[in-house]
């Protein structure tokens, strides 16, 4: 029996091994990576994260990339929120065939929408902002925040709506009071969701801007064309981008699964 | 649960409709004309009919693209799921690990793709990554930025490394919600761990392992930022997938007819297999 946490243990290894080795890199110099093979940094520098966090060209783009990140998330959540409800409450026309419409959205591939975006978020002078990459993002993710919820909501009986009626609370008044706090878990996990296809989606958020509102994995790209061979800048960059994902992990990790499931487990 | 018939559903998703019509129907509307006209620049079109669908279809590059994807896609299902599968049933149901494990399997999914792609590509190195190193230290010759199969066996890795956390959170949580009664009930009857596996937990697994299946085959038939940054679809084009392919000749040689005619052909697959999830899910909630 003891044998059995072998696997996901050399599982984990292996999960952690190219993160460590990111790591490593990020703390060495340059001359360090390219003169010689070593396991761990000998001559130990922050040089490279000091680099990133003085550079506004640098820090600038984790900036970016939050902000439109966060304006997806509570842009898809609040939009999905009465959506949800209404799939799992109500029957009205048309309620099946909009749910696999909105489905379909979901699976889209990115790479089929980069050059119409590109053109519509043109047209209407968006391009470039920030709110065009959130707006854009939420092909996807509003969708899935829809799903999550949905899953979430109908786990909810519905008496609760009933006896919240009986009780002389208006519609409004029983959303917002009794019926969000009740599935508060399910918010958490959809929010977590929304930042999470947000934060690692890159084909859009580079098609849809240059300078003004430029994600960090374009200025990551960009480094590591223009100047050379700075790849313990290049790793650093990387790992502060695992960071905030890491942070919000912690905060949702029984419910992973669930909002992978989307709510159906 | 019984739902009433309500048509004031439609307020409630009228901003969703109107929000993703907006980013889906327009976008989509450019493409299909696109895929029907013929252009010579400066914004001045041709109608030009099936022309663009017909080159596409019966074009080597398509077939060839297609069928890599297929094959990645195939090669990639084989390994994640079973893998997946085996780590869910191995972890520990209860105890401080089951955070630990958790939270360090999850990782992997909140990495930004193109770092993933960027990582993978320093670790792979032949000379300054560990893998690399190691790989050629036991005797390997291997350089994925030359040798087309070192190229799929990095890309494949990659893959399994990034996803195989999603297969197993999910049998995970698949599993921990199965009652503890049916354990005791197999414990009295004496039944083997293979037959609790087959009978017990492989059925109450049925409905996750549909939903993990079918985000892996969709979700790796739309790869594209983690190979790009990898090997930028080379050496040559042994690892141009669809997506790929599809962005080259898109923003790379602004070949649009063909690019958008690609597009809608491409988005069709999806769109059968979308369909295939759905109503498989909708049929198990149905029972």
């Amino acid at each position: 029996m003891r044998l059995k946490f072998l696997l996901p243990a050399i599982y984990i290894l292996f999960l952690l091994l190219p993160i460590y080795w990111l790591l490593n890199m990020s703390f060495k110099t340059t001359n360090e990576i390219l003169g010689a093979f070593t396991l761990w940094p000998r001559n130990f520098t922050f040089d490279n994260y000091r680099k990133i966090f003085t550079d506004p060209t640098w820090y600038w783009g984790y900036i970016n990339s939050l902000i439109y990140v966060l304006m997806n998330t509570v842009l898809s959540v609040l939009v999905a929120l009465p959506a949800a409800y209404a799939f799992s409450r109500y029957r009205f026309l048309g309620d099946k065939h909009l749910f696999f419409w909105l489905l379909s959205n979901r699976m889209a591939p990115p790479a089929v929408f980069a050059l119409p975006f590109l053109q519509l978020y043109s047209a209407v002078g968006l391009f470039d902002t920030h709110i065009a990459v959130a707006l854009a993002h939420t092909l996807f993710n509003v969708p899935l925040a829809v799903w999550i919820l949905e899953g979430f909501m109908s786990g909810v009986p519905k008496e609760l709506d009933e006896t919240a009626y009986v009780d002389g609370y208006s519609f409004w008044g029983f959303f917002l009071k009794i019926f969000i706090p009740t599935i508060a878990a399910g918010v958490g996990v959809a929010c977590f969701f929304c930042f999470m296809f947000s934060w690692v989606e890159l084909l859009l958020a580079k098609t849809l801007t240059s300078v003004e509102a430029k994600p960090i994995a374009a200025t990551m790209t960009r480094t590591a064309s223009t100047s050379g061979y700075e790849l313990g800048l290049l790793a650093a960059a990387g790992v502060l981008t695992i960071v905030p994902g890491a942070f919000v992990i912690y905060f949702v990790r029984n419910y992973i699964a669930k909002g992978f499931a989307l709510g159906r487990v | 649960m019984n739902k009433t018939f309500n048509h004031k559903g439609w307020l409630f998703v009228l901003p969703v409709v109107v929000l993703v019509a907006f980013n889906a129907i327009i976008p989509l509307m450019t493409v299909v004309n696109f895929s029907v006209q013929e252009s010579f620049g400066d914004n001045v079109f041709f109608w030009s009919g099936m022309q663009w669908f017909e080159q596409v279809l019966h074009s080597d590059r398509f077939h060839a693209a297609l069928l890599r994807q297929l094959l990645f896609t195939a090669i990639v299902l084989a390994i994640e799921v079973p893998l997946g599968l085996a780590i869910a049933l191995a972890m520990p149901r209860r105890g401080p690990w089951v955070s630990v494990c958790l939270v360090l399997m999850a990782l992997p999914l909140l990495i930004p793709w193109n770092v993933v792609g960027a990582m993978w590509n320093i670790f792979a190195l032949p000379d300054l990554g560990l893998l690399g190193r190691l790989i050629n230290g036991i005797g390997f010759h291997y350089n994925y930025t030359r040798q087309p199969l070192g190229a799929w066996f990095t890309v494949v890795l990659m893959d399994v490394w990034h996803w195989t956390s999603l297969v197993a959170l999910l049998c995970y949580a698949g599993l921990v919600a199965i009652p503890d009664a049916y354990y005791q009930a197999a414990k009295i009857d004496g039944a083997r761990p293979w037959a609790v596996f087959r009978y017990i937990q492989l059925p109450k697994l049925k409905h996750v392992l549909t939903i993990a299946i079918l985000l892996r085959f969709m979700d790796s038939f739309m790869i594209y930022t983690e190979v790009v940054v990898l090997t930028g679809g080379g050496p040559g084009n042994a690892t141009t997938f669809l997506s790929i392919d599809l962005v080259k000749m898109a923003l790379g040689q602004f070949d649009l007819g063909p690019a958008a005619a690609m597009s809608i052909v491409y988005f069709l697959i999806i769109l059968f297999l979308s369909w295939l999830f759905y109503t498989l899910m909708m049929q198990k909630e149905e029972t």
